[in-house]
C-alpha cells in the first residue's frame, strides 16, 4: 500500500536575478511525520519552505498538496489551508495578549447582533479556547492569558506560537529555526512540543542548523545542498557528522535505494 | 518529560536533575511596581489624573468662576473641533505613524463644504456628504502611499499637507462665507453650532459628536478585531503580518478613516466660528500632536489608548482657560503645554520598561 504523500514537490525553481536559490528541487512530506531539511546557509532551505507555504511563488515545477496542486500568492492563502507557519522571529505582538496573539486574524465574533452588527469580539470563547490549548500542550505556566507577550520568556513565547499552529493546523505546520534563540531548556520544551504535536497526527516541516535537535525528533532528514534536495536519510541509519559531511558536499549521500524517500511505514 | 529527556543528547543528561520550574513570575512588590504595572494596562491614567488635579487646582484659585458650569462647558466648546482631530490623529499615531495633513484635511473639507453650497448651488445635505467624501478621499490617498510607496508616514502627509492647504486657497481663491449666509441659506452647514442650554451649561452638537466619537473608537478598538490589528500593525507591522492580519488593508482604513474624521472636523469647525474661512484651523496639526501625546500615547505605536487623546485635549483647554482666567500671560500657557508633552513622554518611556 502506498500512502499519498501530503506536500509534493516537482522540479521547483526558483530565481532572484541571477541567483538561482531553488534548481530544480523535489520535496516531500508524508503523513504524521517530522520531516527535518537541513542544508547549509544558502542551500535554499529557507526558499524551498517559502515556495510551500505560498510566502515566494516558484518560477516553474508543480507543487501538490493531498494530491491537489497549489499555486499560493500569499501565506494567508496557505493558512486557510490549515497550513500553519512558526517563524523564527516568532510573528507575534508583543503588546497583545496571548489569547489576542492566538486568534490574530481569525478573531471569533460574538454570536448574534453583537458580533455581526457592532463587530465586538467574543473575547471569553477566545480566553477559553486559548487556555485550552496552552493546557493540552502543558503550557500553562503563564500567570493570566491576558498578559501582553513582551512578560513572556523566550520560551514561553515559542510556546505561544506552537500552541497557535498547533491549535489552528489542518494540513502540516512548518518550523522555521524554532529552537535557534533559545536554551537549553526551552529548546528541550519546543523538542517536547513538536513531538506532541506528531503525536496528534500533525505532520511537521522542521528547518533546523541544530543536528542535535534533528536527530532527536526528526523520521527523515532532507539534506539540501546547492538548491537541490540532495538526499533523504534516516536519522536512525546516518551519524550526526555524516549528515553535516553529506550536506556540505565532503561526502556523496548514499545511493538513492538506501535513501529515505518515503517514510519506513508507506514504503 | 524524562521519556523524551533519555532520547535527548548527553549534554543535557544533567537535565533531568536540574528543577522542573519554569519560568516563574518574579514577585514584584510594593507601591511604585504596582503603579508602573497599573499605568501600563491603563495608559489612559496618568492624563485623567493630571486633569482631575488641574480642575481640582483651578477650581481652588478661581472658585466658582472656573468651577462652574458655563466655564466648564465653555471649555469643552474651545476643545471639541482639537478634539475631534485628535480622535483622527490618536488613530494615525497608533499604527506607529503620524499624520501632519489633518488640519489641512478638516480646513479642504469645510471649504468643500460651503463652496459647493454656495458657487454650484448644491443642495448643503449634498455638499456635506461631498466634503466627508474628500476628506476621506484624502486619507485614502496618504494610506495607499504609505503603503504601496513605502514612503514613511512623516513625509507622505507633510507634503500632503502643504498640497491639500495650497490647494484650499487656489480653489477658494482664499474667500470667505460669511456666517450670515450660511444661517440663512443652507443652515445644516453649521448644524455643530447648535446649542442644548441646561442652565448656564452650553452643551453644543459638535461637542457631544466628539464625546460619542471618542465612545465608538474606544468600543471599536477594544472590542473590534479591527482595533486588535490597528494596536498588532503599530506595535510590530512585520509580526502582525507574519500571523496573518493583513497590515497594508488596515492602515489604508485608518487613513481613510482619520481622513473621514478630520472632515467632521470640519463640518464642526463651520458651526464653531460659524463662517466658512480657508485660513481657519492652521494649528490643528500641532495641537492634535499635542493632545495624543499629553494622551499618553506611544508615537511609536501600539500603545496608549484613544480615551487619553480626549483627555489630553481638555488637559489644555483647562490650562488655557485656567490661566486666562487668572490673568496670567498667554506664554504661560505655552510654557506649561511644553513642560506637560515632555513629562508625558518621559512617562510612556518609563511605562515601557516593565516589559523588559
Amino acid at each position: 500500500m502506498t500512502i499519498e504523500p501530503i506536500v509534493q514537490g516537482r522540479g521547483i525553481v526558483k530565481r532572484y536575478g541571477h541567483v538561482t536559490a531553488i534548481n530544480h528541487s523535489d520535496f516531500d512530506l508524508y503523513p504524521g511525520e517530522v520531516l527535518a531539511v537541513i542544508g547549509d546557509n544558502g542551500a535554499g532551505k529557507s526558499s524551498i519552505v517559502k515556495a510551500i507555504c505560498g510566502a515566494v511563488q516558484a518560477d516553474e515545477g508543480e507543487i501538490k498538496i493531498e494530491g491537489k496542486p497549489v499555486h499560493f500568492t500569499s501565506p494567508l492563502q496557505a493558512r486557510e489551508m490549515g497550513i500553519e507557519i512558526v517563524y523564527q522571529q516568532l510573528a507575534l505582538s508583543p503588546a497583545l495578549s496571548i489569547a489576542d496573539n492566538m486568534f490574530a486574524g481569525r478573531e471569533l465574533r460574538k454570536p448574534g447582533v453583537m458580533g455581526s452588527v457592532f463587530r465586538q469580539l467574543d473575547k471569553k470563547a477566545m480566553e477559553k479556547f486559548a487556555r485550552d490549548k496552552l493546557t493540552e500542550l502543558g503550557l500553562m505556566t503563564v500567570q493570566s492569558i491576558n498578559q501582553a507577550v513582551e512578560t513572556l520568556s523566550g520560551g514561553q513565547r515559542q510556546g505561544v506560537a506552537v500552541a497557535r499552529a498547533a491549535a489552528f493546523a489542518k494540513k502540516f505546520i512548518i518550523m522555521d529555526e524554532p529552537t535557534a534563540a533559545l536554551g537549553v531548556k526551552e529548546s528541550r520544551r519546543v523538542l517536547e512540543l513538536i513531538q506532541d504535536v506528531r503525536s496528534k497526527g500533525i505532520p511537521i516541516i522542521l528547518i533546523s542548523h541544530n543536528m542535535p535537535h534533528v536527530f532527536e525528533v526528526a523520521d527523515r532528514v532532507h539534506i539540501h545542498r546547492l538548491g537541490k534536495r540532495h538526499a533523504v536519510v534516516d536519522p536512525a541509519k546516518i551519524s550526526m557528522s555524516e549528515a553535516v559531511a553529506i550536506m556540505t558536499g565532503a561526502m556523496e549521500p548514499p545511493p538513492v535505494e538506501e535513501q529515505q524517500l518515503v517514510p519506513k511505514a508507506a514504503a | 518529560m524524562s521519556e523524551s529527556a533519555s532520547k535527548g543528547q548527553d549534554y543535557e543528561s544533567s537535565l533531568s536533575a536540574a528543577t522542573h520550574q519554569v519560568a516563574e513570575f518574579e514577585k514584584r512588590e510594593g507601591f511604585v511596581y504596582k503603579l508602573q504595572h497599573g499605568l501600563h494596562t491603563n495608559p489612559a491614567l496618568v492624563p485623567l489624573i493630571v486633569l482631575v488635579l488641574s480642575i481640582v487646582v483651578f477650581g481652588v484659585l478661581l472658585g466658582s468662576k472656573f468651577f462652574s458650569p458655563f466655564a466648564l462647558t465653555l471649555i469643552l466648546q474651545q476643545v471639541q473641533i482639537v478634539g475631534i482631530v485628535a480622535a483622527a490623529q490618536s488613530l494615525v499615531i497608533l499604527t506607529a505613524g503620524i499624520d501632519l495633513s489633518v488640519g489641512a484635511i478638516m480646513v479642504m473639507s469645510s471649504v468643500v463644504m460651503g463652496q459647493f453650497t454656495f458657487r454650484y448651488g448644491i443642495p448643503p445635505g449634498i455638499a456635506v456628504v461631498c466634503g466627508l467624501a474628500v476628506g476621506t478621499g484624502i486619507g485614502a490617498i496618504n494610506g495607499l502611499l504609505v503603503t504601496r510607496m513605502k514612503l514613511p508616514p512623516f513625509i507622505v502627509t507633510l507634503g500632503m499637507w502643504q498640497i491639500v492647504l495650497a490647494a484650499n486657497f487656489l480653489y477658494s481663491a482664499n474667500e470667505t462665507i460669511r456666517s450670515q449666509e450660511i444661517s440663512e441659506k443652507a443652515p445644516i452647514l453649521q448644524f455643530f453650532g447648535s446649542v442644548i442650554q441646561i442652565g448656564s451649561a452650553r452643551l453644543t452638537y459638535g461637542i457631544i459628536f466628539m464625546l460619542l466619537l471618542f465612545a465608538v473608537l474606544t468600543y471599536a478598538l477594544t472590542q473590534t478585531a479591527w482595533g486588535r490589528h490597528v494596536y498588532a500593525v503599530g506595535d510590530d507591522k512585520e509580526a502582525a503580518e507574519l500571523s496573518g492580519m493583513e497590515a497594508n488593508k488596515v492602515l489604508v482604513s485608518v487613513y481613510a478613516l482619520s481622513g473621514l474624521i478630520c472632515a467632521f472636523a470640519g463640518w464642526a469647525l463651520i458651526g464653531r466660528i460659524g463662517s466658512v474661512s480657508p485660513t481657519s484651523g492652521q494649528l490643528a496639526n500641532i495641537e492634535s500632536i499635542t493632545a495624543v501625546v499629553i494622551g499618553g500615547i506611544s508615537l511609536f505605536g501600539g500603545r496608549g489608548s484613544v480615551l487619553g487623546s480626549l483627555f489630553g485635549a481638555l488637559i489644555v483647554g483647562v490650562f488655557t482657560l485656567g490661566l486666562r482666567l487668572l490673568g496670567a500671560d498667554a506664554q504661560w500657557t505655552y510654557l506649561l503645554i511644553g513642560v506637560l508633552i515632555i513629562a508625558a513622554v518621559s512617562v510612556d518611556q518609563w511605562i515601557r520598561k516593565v516589559s523588559t
